[in-house]
């Protein structure tokens, strides 16, 4: 699941706000804006892209950079919500 | 207000020196329409497109002296000129003209180059000294006015637009890819340098002299504000308000001297209401004001332009900025600034200068620089704001003031105080930084350059267009408060390389329109450098003692208003309805891999998304607009071809 995840969020961030730049050493743990992949906008496209993709509403809370700053924080966040859900949704 | 050219050297043969010229004002004749002269001596010559408003019928050029040893061409007013005849006719002078050109010549005739310092005005001239053989050309003070030049084997060519140099045998239109790295860094070339290689600019209050000795650049003026620990010039609010107003009166009663009638830019803010305000009573046939208006609400201030039109009674007209606008003439924009640009802003201004020729005017003035002079910019608040959270990194509640800078932003309003401190580099580092105010544009910016092609890339491995600015700053630049550390660097890089340029001069000179200034008359802009920070940023409220010294003179709702800046719409400007053919072609593999300056893959893609989805944020657009209109300047300018060999 982890690395299917960070697979489909690092392919996001090379399609949309690398543009492609797959010469671009995008490593896990490089903060987005401190490189300048990511501005405001750019942020509210990667919110729209993990609810649609991974079908979970992001709370106001959890638009940080804490959670979204890199593919490793996104792919930790992404990864404990959606166990989180898979844990609720399992019989007891 | 004019364009000329011209040479000096011994690059010219002599038969070929009046075609030349003739090819160099042609280039540049939208500058000067009214008139056409040349002059050619030995290995010198002038040329002069001429736009006549001052000395209607007496004022052609190229001009000589009575006395036959001085010749000038001069691009521009000296709206101080009245004041300096009569001095110089007390010490004798004779005038054959009531123009101000031959105000400059009798000038230099007593004072040699040192008559600069008397100037008041907006200007760029070439004189020439036949007996001392010796050519001086200058520019003002603030850069209003261009002026370019280039040497070919030994011989100086100069002219006020570069498409004039391109007719220059030897010339060729060439990027200078550390202009581009300028450009999509600081918006702009860091002046001498242009977006042509080996082409350059001759920079604001500088003159050059050349003889046979050599060529000689040299400031005559600098912009210099006090040490931060001085102590105050100004500490009467109310006294420096009433001087405030007292210099801006006069600075705009000089410049409606003219044998036409001037006009008056509108936008709707405070800056050009309180110039037509001033100017209205002045205006002997009444005052006429010119707007933009935009469909999208985003955009438009045509509610504060109608208010204030009424409240003054001008005769008012507008020109609509509407869908495809800005997609119809944006190659025609480029041929005129010369320069990719990042912004789209330039495009409705032109549309603007059309309307104001259309009317039957030539001279309007405009509320331009009060955002340098006076510290109106957001950027000059989000440095403050940004200094405040430095001194608490984490809290959470200083980010919170950045949402109120930025109203108009939406990516902004929805962020938390985290994301908002991280964005604009809050985290307490770098505050010692010369270039702090402005690094998170210059970051923001300089992302764009990510569609750079790879052979673009290792040329420029070695190059920090930001480090260049920084060691472009004086020497004391250290010792100044911050708030004027910013204004530095945008009343001496942005000012000049961008709002003067491809906003104002060459947008307005596109219609043969003179734009005129008065928030940069350097009395002013002198006076404004004495006053101490809080006067013009009062905790976040902008311009605040320009506000003080005319609140009689404009509606509240008006007077109050905070700054909205300038904006058009950018990339959505060129997609749905308003994609042309030009916009697909630019962005085409083979163009791209034609140009070679940016990778046609990751270019391509920004188009697709930004057709998908125009509203994208703010490095997205400025890729976009940087790179079509590199683009287009490749289309424009590398084609031209200079005339066969004509030189010696």
């Amino acid at each position: 699941m982890n690395q299917s995840v960070r697979h489909s969020i690092k392919t996001f961030i090379i399609d949309n706000f690398l543009f492609g730049d797959t010469a671009y050493d995008l490593q896990d743990d490089v903060s987005l804006i401190e490189n300048e992949i990511i501005d405001s906008t750019g942020v509210l496209e990667l919110v729209a892209f993990i609810e649609e993709q991974f079908g979970f509403t992001l709370a106001d809370s959890d638009i940080v950079p804490a959670n979204l700053d890199s593919v490793a924080r996104i792919t930790a966040f992404v990864t404990s919500h959606t166990d989180a859900e898979a844990l609720s949704k399992a019989p007891a | 207000m004019c364009g000329f050219s011209g040479y000096f050297g011994d690059g010219v043969a002599p038969d070929a020196a009046r075609p030349l010229l003739q090819q160099m004002v042609a280039a540049i004749a939208h500058r000067g329409p009214d008139e056409q002269g040349i002059f050619v001596g030995d290995r010198v010559g002038l040329g002069h497109a001429r736009l006549s408003i001052v000395g209607l019928g007496d004022g052609q050029q190229p001009m000589t002296h009575a006395n036959g040893r001085f010749t000038i061409v001069f691009n521009g007013e000296i709206f101080n000129y009245v004041e300096l005849r009569d001095a110089l006719k007390a010490q004798g002078h004779v005038f054959r003209t009531g123009s101000d050109t031959e105000v400059i010549l009798h000038l230099y005739e007593r004072m040699g180059p040192d008559c600069l310092s008397r100037l008041n005005g907006d200007f760029a001239f070439a004189i020439w000294d036949a007996r001392e053989q010796r050519l001086m050309i200058a520019r003002d003070r603030m850069g209003v006015r261009p002026l370019f030049h280039t040497t070919v084997g030994g011989t100086l060519y100069f002219a006020s637009e570069v498409k004039a140099l391109l007719r220059v045998p030897g010339v060729k239109a060439r990027m200078d890819p550390l202009a581009l790295d300028e450009i999509f860094t600081l918006w702009a070339p860091i002046a001498p340098r242009t977006a042509f290689r080996d082409i350059f600019e001759l920079e604001p209050a500088h003159s050059l002299t050349a003889d046979r000795n050599g060529v000689t650049i040299r400031p005559y003026w600098t912009l210099q504000y006090p040490d931060a620990d001085a102590p105050a010039q100004h500490t009467d609010a109310r006294a420096a308000a009433e001087e405030l107003r007292s210099l801006l009166t006069d600075a705009t009663r000089i410049r409606m001297r003219a044998d036409v009638p001037v006009g008056s830019y509108l936008s709707g803010g405070l800056d050009s209401s309180i110039v037509s305000a001033l100017a209205a009573p002045m205006a002997a046939e009444g005052l006429s004001t010119f707007s933009v208006t935009f469909g999208s609400e985003e955009h438009d201030e045509s509610a504060f332009q109608l208010q204030m039109a009424e409240a003054l009674g001008t005769r008012h007209h507008a020109v609509s900025c509407g869908d495809g606008d800005i997609a119809d003439s944006f190659p025609e924009v480029i041929r005129f600034t010369e320069r990719p640009v990042l912004r789209t802003a330039p495009a409705p201004l032109y549309q603007l200068s059309g309307l104001v020729r259309e009317k039957g005017l030539k001279v309007v003035l405009t509320g331009e620089g009060a955002d340098e002079v006076f510290a109106g910019y957001d950027i000059f608040k989000e440095a403050r704001v940004r200094r405040f959270c430095a001194r608490q990194p984490g809290s959470r509640i200083r980010p919170h003031l950045f949402r109120k800078l930025y109203p108009y932003l939406p990516g902004l309003r929805q962020q938390s105080a985290e994301y908002l401190a991280a964005f604009f580099g809050a985290g307490g580092e770098g505050t010692d930084d010369p270039l702090f105010s402005h690094r998170p544009r210059l970051r923001g910016t300089a992302a764009a350059k990510l569609f750079f092609s790879g052979d673009l890339r290792r040329e420029l491995a070695d190059y920090d267009a930001a480090a260049e600015l920084a060691a472009r700053l004086p020497h004391d630049f250290g010792r100044w408060h911050p708030l004027h550390q910013a204004q530095y660097i945008e009343s001496r890089f942005l000012l000049p390389g961008y709002i003067l340029s491809s906003q104002g001069d060459r947008m307005a000179m596109a219609h043969g329109i003179e734009g005129r200034f008065p928030f940069l008359d350097h009395r002013l802009v002198e006076f404004a450098t004495r006053l101490p920070p809080e006067m013009k940023l009062k905790g976040l409220v902008e311009k605040h003692i320009l506000r003080e010294a005319t609140k009689d003179l404009l509606p509240s709702a008006i007077g109050s208003r905070t700054k909205q800046p300038y904006r058009a719409p950018d990339s959505q400007s060129f997609v749905g309805g308003n994609e042309r053919g030009y916009v697909r072609d630019a962005f085409s593999k083979k163009k791209l891999e034609a140009s070679g300056l940016f990778s046609p893959d990751a270019a391509g893609k920004l188009f697709e998304k930004c057709r998908a989805r125009p509203a994208s944020g703010y490095r997205d657009n400025v890729a976009f607009v940087g790179i079509l209109s590199t683009q287009l300047w490749q289309e424009t300018f590398s084609k031209t071809r200079t005339p066969d060999a004509q030189a010696a």
